[in-house]
């Protein structure tokens, strides 16, 4: 079992958990992930790895409530402990003296950009960080951000923070204004599929983390497959972080609606069994 | 008391069709004692025992289906085990008809002697007697072995080296052990629960069981070598999922069998929405290939409610590669087969989801360089078959996260580790491997074999390397 360690509301529908996993802590680098399972019937899901403490031998995750799964998680509290965490999977994010990145993080999409940012900032890059949400109430991680960047952009899309509108507009403005390097966008498929287009016509190397349907994360089964320049990938391994402007993004939507239905199916069956989850 | 000897086996009593297709209960019921006593009359006792050569893990066969004549049960089992640590999963899953089966003597005048069948029997009849008192173990050596995978190559070697007295951790990258027979072989093949007790009695040999672990990511062979194991075995299996390279196999409704089956035994998801992992079953389901994974995909299909399931397959009925019982089993229950056929495109609607495929029609050409005849596409064969799930069965490959983080690794030209067949020894000093991840996706009982082998190997290599205290 893996005990919970800590956990923080960060905003309405987004929490923090950090768990107890010494030997996922000790080898957990920044654009990895885990997969957890909370109990016997339940689902195996993956999240990034937000931030790790190898001395404490925890790591974080953060993550948004939208489903049955991740709002059972939400439910848990300190002292409480998970059946499964197995990690760090994936590869890490390839982390090099560039010179000038942009990190942009979108909704919960910024909890896993910060440890890219905070990785590429110690290796001696200038970083420009964008974050952005719906609202300033679902805006996370801003304090945590601005530390590990040297510059800090803030947008919200109803303007009730930061500029009013999104990320890809402070991204375009960076862009015109100076030379960028590389930029890493992480957060739904859509904002990511739009810092790609953004990017494309300035040429700049574009790095974003795809988050498929898995079920095992070890290569083994293949429902995380992503098309990237035509070919086939496993998210899980080969992944998950890829080259923005190869990504074949409609794929990337249509598969994570595989299981809408019986998405909904489960709630309902298990909101009724427990009384709870708002969360549709 | 002789009794006319039968040309026959004695029949396996079965679930009927109708009936088993509509649950996930095994489907072969196993012997009685009178029908295990009966056919083990059968059996001539052969000086030369022939089917002993069948045998990769090398049961004294005539020694063992002598004692249920007697109807010595337990002294049975206890032969049996003497060679193989998990008969009930063998006398279940073996393909016998190329093995022991195969070579038995009555095997050239009718059917052969039903070895598995009473393999089974001994088997159950010994886990329904309660729990098994675990083996005396040898004096403890002090040295450590780290088992990568716990499939039955892995359990096989865990349990060998936990009995010759050193001290085992299999690292298992799942969050249960047992490998294929957990994720890939349905429930009504295989009950989880005889995978479960044999597990269990491997853990009270003293062996530790370390799920969640990937090998490669966690921790590397490297580190393992470092942190203090005297010598690792690599038993990680084939489990790389190939897909055809076609149009449209991205589509939503396209698995590969490895996840068609992982859904439904490791998640469970014939109990969806009790369980919370999903699985999508269309009313018509193509299953492309012939093997036992392809025999198993279909048969779940079935049982997860489609109205049709089908086997796409290039070659012939003469070809396919599954067990004999597997395919007959199948046909019983409906699977229908589309032989010396194959798609080259999947198509979908606007959603994407599956709504056909295009299949070719082939014929047979000259043998191969596998012996078998070559498969040709017929120009202008083509034609549309209405399905909306598809199922890629077409094999398996290792999977690269172990073999790409031990530098030193010698692999072979498939890219399955270079082995020593009679060792398991690779070019790594102290890491051996045996299993699928050596031979390629092959059988449950090579892999044992494999297991056994290597075992042997690693107690001699760490006794060669002397004393070390009790640690
Ligand atoms: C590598 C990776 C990293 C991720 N990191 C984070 C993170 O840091 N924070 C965060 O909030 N979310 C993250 N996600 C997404 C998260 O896994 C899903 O939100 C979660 O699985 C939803 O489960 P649910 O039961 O709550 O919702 P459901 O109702 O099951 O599904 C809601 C939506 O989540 C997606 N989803 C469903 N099942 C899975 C699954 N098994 N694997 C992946 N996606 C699924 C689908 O798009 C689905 O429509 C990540 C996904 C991947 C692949
Ligand atoms: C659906 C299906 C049906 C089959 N039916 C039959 C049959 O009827 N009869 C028969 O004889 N054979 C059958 N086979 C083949 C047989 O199951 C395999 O040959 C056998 O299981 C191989 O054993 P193994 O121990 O080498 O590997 P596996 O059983 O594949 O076990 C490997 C284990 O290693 C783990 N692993 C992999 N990578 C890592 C890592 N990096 N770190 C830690 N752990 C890792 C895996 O999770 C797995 O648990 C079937 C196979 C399938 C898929
Ligand atoms: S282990 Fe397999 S091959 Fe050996 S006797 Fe049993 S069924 Fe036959
Ligand atoms: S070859 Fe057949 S008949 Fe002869 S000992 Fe073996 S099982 Fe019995
Ligand atoms: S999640 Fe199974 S292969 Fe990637």
């Amino acid at each position: 079992m893996y005990p919970i360690v800590k956990k923080r509301i960060l905003a309405p529908g987004i929490k923090l958990l950090e768990v107890k996993a010494p030997d996922v802590a000790r080898k957990a680098q920044a654009g990895q992930f885990i997969i957890l399972r909370i109990d016997e019937p339940g689902e195996r899901i993956p999240l990034t790895i937000a931030d790790f403490n190898r001395e404490e031998g925890t790591i974080t995750t953060i993550f948004q409530e939208v489903g049955y799964t991740t709002w059972h998680l939400g439910q848990l509290e300190e002292g409480d402990a998970l059946l499964d965490f197995v990690g760090p999977l994936g590869r890490p994010t390839e982390i090099e003296n560039y010179g000038r990145v942009v990190c942009v993080g979108g909704g919960v999409g910024v909890a896993p950009i910060y440890p890219i940012a905070r990785a590429l900032k110690e290796a001696g890059n200038e970083v420009i960080s964008i974050i952005g949400a719906r609202s300033r109430e679902l805006l996370i991680l801003e304090e945590e951000m601005r530390k590990v960047s040297h510059e800090l952009l803030v947008s919200t899309d109803d303007g009730s923070y930061g500029h009013k509108g999104f990320v890809t507009d402070l991204l375009v403005r960076v862009l015109q204004e100076k030379k960028v390097d590389r930029v890493w966008g992480i957060g739904p498929v859509v904002m990511m599929k739009a810092v790609s287009e953004a990017t494309r016509p300035f040429g700049v190397p574009t790095i974003v983390s795809m988050n498929p349907i898995m079920v095992d994360g070890t290569g083994m089964c293949g429902a995380c497959r992503v098309s990237v320049g035509g070919e086939t990938k496993f998210g899980c391994v080969d992944g998950p972080e890829f080259d923005g402007h190869q990504v074949d993004w409609d794929l990337a939507v249509q598969r994570l609606r595989m299981y809408r239905d019986e998405e909904a199916r489960a709630q309902a069956f298990h909101q009724e069994k427990r009384g709870g989850c708002q969360c549709r | 008391m002789s009794m006319p000897v039968s040309t026959r086996k004695t029949p396996m009593p079965s679930q009927p069709p109708g009936e088993r297709i509509r649950n996930f209960s095994e489907v072969a019921l196993g012997y009685t004692e009178e029908m295990a006593r009966q056919e083990a009359e059968r059996c001539l006792q052969c000086k030369k025992a022939p089917c002993r050569q069948g045998c990769p893990v090398e049961i004294d066969i005539p020694a063992f289906i002598g004692r249920i004549k007697e109807g010595d049960f337990a002294g049975a089992i206890e032969k049996v085990k003497e060679k193989n640590n998990l008969p009930a999963i063998c006398g279940r899953v073996c393909p016998q008809e190329n093995q022991c089966e195969k070579y038995c003597t009555l095997a050239k005048k009718g059917e052969p002697v039903g070895i598995g069948r009473l393999e089974r029997f001994v088997a159950d009849y010994q886990l329904s007697q309660g729990e098994v008192e675990p083996p005396a173990l040898a004096t403890p050596t002090g040295f450590r072995v780290a088992v990568i995978g716990s499939g039955p190559a892995g359990l096989t070697a865990a349990a060998d080296l936990a009995r010759m007295g050193h001290q085992v951790t299999v690292f298992e990258a799942l969050h249960v052990p047992g490998g294929v027979l957990m994720y890939g072989i349905p429930e009504f093949r295989l009950p989880k629960e005889i995978v479960q007790r044999e597990i269990d009695y491997i853990r009270r040999l003293g062996v530790e069981i370390r799920t969640n672990s990937v090998v490669g990511k966690m921790v590397t062979v490297d580190e393992l070598l470092e942190s203090g194991f005297d010598a690792v075995f690599i038993g990680t299996g084939a489990g790389l999922p190939y897909f055809m390279g076609i149009p449209g196999e991205n589509l939503l409704g396209v698995y590969s069998a490895n996840e068609f089956l992982t859904r439904t035994n490791l998640m469970k998801a014939y109990l969806f929405p009790e369980y919370l992992t999903p699985i999508k079953v269309g009313r018509r389901v193509a299953v492309i290939g012939a093997g036992n994974v392809a025999m198993d995909a279909a048969r779940t299909a079935l049982r997860l409610g489609a109205e049709k399931s089908m086997i796409v397959y290039r070659r012939s009925a003469e070809e396919m590669p599954a067990r004999k019982e597997e395919v007959e089993h199948a046909e019983e229950e409906g699977v229908e087969f589309h032989l010396l056929t194959s798609p080259v495109e999947i198509h979908g609607d606007e959603a994407g989801w599956v709504t056909g495929m295009t299949c070719i029609r082939y014929e047979l050409g000259e043998p191969d360089a596998s012996g078998r005849r070559r498969p040709v596409a017929i120009p202008g064969s083509e034609y549309r078959m209405e399905v909306d799930t598809v199922v890629i069965a077409i094999g398996q490959g290792p999977n690269p996260l172990v073999l790409q983080t031990t530098p030193g690794l010698e692999l072979t030209k498939k890219g399955t580790i270079a082995a020593d067949e009679e060792t398991g020894a690779t070019s790594r000093e102290g890491v051996f491997a045996g299993g699928d991840i050596v031979t390629g996706a092959a059988t449950v009982i090579l892999a044992m074999g494999a297991g056994k082998k290597a075992a042997r190997a690693i107690d001699a290599y760490l006794r060669q390397k002397g004393e070390k205290g009790n640690g």
